[in-house]
């Protein structure tokens, strides 16, 4: 190991921290902007040129904001929390290809910061991690309100966390790899979203209500526990929670661009693999238009509900398209994989149907 | 002494600290956070051990599932997790020298072992433990019986955890 | 590099640590915690020995994953009982648990 190694990691790391600090910042623009378009207002625009310097106005009004402890909180813990809760979010990316190998300065430097061989399991690692800032904020902030919303995130968030992982298990198998480098790689004539495309929808369900958000964001449901598990924080402890979760939603999009949609590759990168981060960065922001179109259709679903989704409909749904991945692969025919899993999910979601309806016709809620 | 060394007193001197404020601490939350910090200090061991993929499986399995679900039971038994009194019974010291007579009668007795300060080879490039690992567990010459033992015993234990703490109305 | 004694003997004091724990606790969860202790230090040896003494051998991370299924099983079934204890008895202090003392 170099010097000069040493410093390309220190630098790719802080473009990497800084790329996400900026992308959660215009992420709350681009959030606002698009939920106003669909409610037809007009959102932000007063701040700069279309309301571009809005982030830096919230940023300084939330950095001068008094900070409240309360007297009862256990204060250290209070303090930790926000801190616990973004450092996941920050790391979970250090295993993500962000393109191939460019040359800069007659220098050969490979856009990625490293190549686990177990890249998806560190990135489950990271994801399970998250949890504690949010449980951990809840409890010491000695409020009920907080408290549960703490409870309510970690059940949630263990329950997912199982479909989660075993919608990562498709694309293992079909890469027979768990570094992302070969993920990316083995999608070189065909996305993985074509042979996954079950797997691709629980992974973005699953990853909806890791980050919290609606409609599954039952730990900072406001009609019924104030904010949740961030009732009792303010000024910057509060922003950090706010940046976890943008960020968040930055690093999972990623994640899922390059488990399921090719990662950086798309057209040209062969020949010009600068092009590799725009195109991750493109697919992202697809990703994250999705995530924020959701927000603005669907309402909150109530917390039993939840719990029953996760357990009862995407957990078996998820181990069948492990199962019919696995057949697919030894049978050696891969086109079976998309046709046996969609069937699977169309006849979960008709039987899912007929029995709601029957609930409902008997008004047994 | 290499920087290999360094980093694994440093990381031996926190996880000691941790484990003793583990099974020490009044307030069970603390002592569940600081068990946290001694499951990260075995997984960094289990890096230096060049077995990457038992550091993640440490933090998947213990931090991520384990300890969260020790957190959500103390929250869950809240009234007893903050009370004033002792956390400790009053036998506490004779299970204080019983374990100072165990860790010196261990340490007594792997000293006597021939093979105590021997160091490890240098992993060859070629060997993949993980791969070796994965086709170890499915091989049936291999662990192909203790381990779907393993998962049985799992399901088992799944089953029995949801008839144990079912409420019946 | 390092010699396999410092393992041993930090493992044998994360055992020993563990084994104080469970011993003297009075909270349930806080022996629950003081198991795991001893759990991780088994596979801190077991780890460690496999690449001392015979890393072209799968043997020791096979019986590392057998305890870590072994430990989460435990987890699992000892938590829903503490949470039954504590529904019936509203307690989860092990010596007020004596249904079975005369």
């Amino acid at each position: 190991m170099t010097t000069g190694s040493v410093w390309e990691w220190i630098i790719k790391s802080v473009v990497i921290v800084f790329g996400l600090l900026t992308g959660f910042a215009y992420l709350t623009l681009l959030e606002r902007k698009v939920l106003a378009k669909i409610q037809v207002r007009i959102g932000p625009n007063r701040a700069g040129p279309m309301g571009l310097f809005q982030p830096l106005a919230d940023a300084i009004k939330l950095i001068f904001k008094e900070e409240i402890i309360p007297s009862r909180a256990d204060k250290i813990i209070f303090v930790l929390a926000p801190i616990i809760t973004v450092i996941p979010a920050l790391i979970i990316l250090g295993v993500l290809p962000f393109g191939g190998i460019i040359t800069l300065f007659g220098r050969q430097i490979s856009l990625s910061l490293a190549d686990l061989n177990v890249g998806v399991l560190y990135i489950t690692a990271i994801a399970s991690i998250s949890i504690y800032g949010i449980v951990l904020a809840g409890w010491s902030s000695n409020n009920k309100y907080a408290m549960l919303g703490g409870i309510r995130s970690s059940a949630q968030m263990i329950s997912y966390e199982l479909a989660l992982g075993l919608s990562f298990i498709g694309p293992i198998l079909l890469s027979g790899s768990m570094s992302l480098h070969d993920i990316v790689a083995a999608q070189k004539p065909l996305w993985f979203v074509v042979y996954q495309p079950v797997g691709a929808l629980i992974f973005w369900i699953a990853t909806l209500a890791e980050v919290n958000r609606a409609p599954f964001d039952m730990p900072e449901a406001e009609q019924e526990l104030t904010a949740g598990y961030h009732t009792e924080y303010s000024g910057m402890k509060f922003a950090l929670f706010f940046m976890a979760e943008y960020i968040k939603m930055i690093a999972v999009s990623a994640i899922a661009a390059t488990l399921f949609f090719g990662g950086y590759r798309f057209v040209l990168e062969d020949q010009y693999p600068i092009l590799g981060p725009v195109w991750l960065l493109g697919k992202v922001i697809v990703l994250l238009f999705g995530m924020i179109w959701v927000r603005a259709t669907l309402p909150r679903i109530r917390y039993d509900r939840l719990m029953a989704f996760g357990w009862k409909f995407l957990f078996p749904l998820a181990l069948a398209n492990v199962f019919f991945t696995a057949i697919g692969i030894v049978l050696e025919k891969l086109w079976l994989i998309p046709l046996l899993t969609i069937a699977v999910f169309l006849g979960a979601v008709v039987m899912v149907g007929i029995s709601e309806t029957r609930r409902w016709r008997s008004h047994v809620f | 002494m290499t920087p290999l060394q360094i980093i694994f007193i440093i990381v031996a001197v926190i996880t000691l600290f941790a484990a003793i404020k583990v099974v020490s601490s009044r307030n069970l939350v603390h002592a569940a956070l600081w068990l946290i910090l001694v499951l990260f200090g075995i997984a960094v061991f289990f890096v230096i051990l060049s077995a990457g993929f038992f550091a993640a499986a440490q933090v998947v399995i213990y931090i991520g599932a384990i300890a969260i679900l020790m957190i959500f039971t103390i929250m869950l038994t809240r009234r007893v997790a903050r009370d004033s009194g002792a956390q400790h019974n009053s036998n506490w010291w004779a299970a204080a020298v019983l374990s100072l007579l165990l860790f010196t009668g261990l340490s007594w007795i792997l000293s006597r072992w021939q093979g105590f300060q021997s160091t490890a080879q240098p992993m060859l490039e070629s060997a993949d433990p993980l791969r070796q690992l994965g086709e170890g567990l499915v091989a049936p010459g291999g662990y192909l019986i203790p381990f779907e033992v393993a998962s049985i015993l799992l399901v088992a234990a799944l089953i029995g955890a949801i008839t144990v703490a079912w409420e019946r109305k | 590099m390092i010699p396999i004694s410092w393992y041993l003997i930090l493992a044998a004091a994360l055992f020993s640590i563990g084994l104080f724990g469970v011993l003297s606790r009075k909270n349930a969860v806080a022996i629950l915690m003081g198991v795991e202790l001893m759990l991780n230090s088994v596979n801190i040896n077991l780890i460690a020995f496999w690449r001392y003494l015979k890393p072209e051998v799968i043997t020791g991370q096979a019986f590392a994953v057998i305890v870590i299924a072994v430990a989460a099983a435990e987890v699992a079934v000892g938590l829903a009982l503490i949470i039954s204890v504590y529904r019936r008895k509203n307690t989860i202090i092990a010596e007020d648990i004596d249904l079975l003392k005369l």
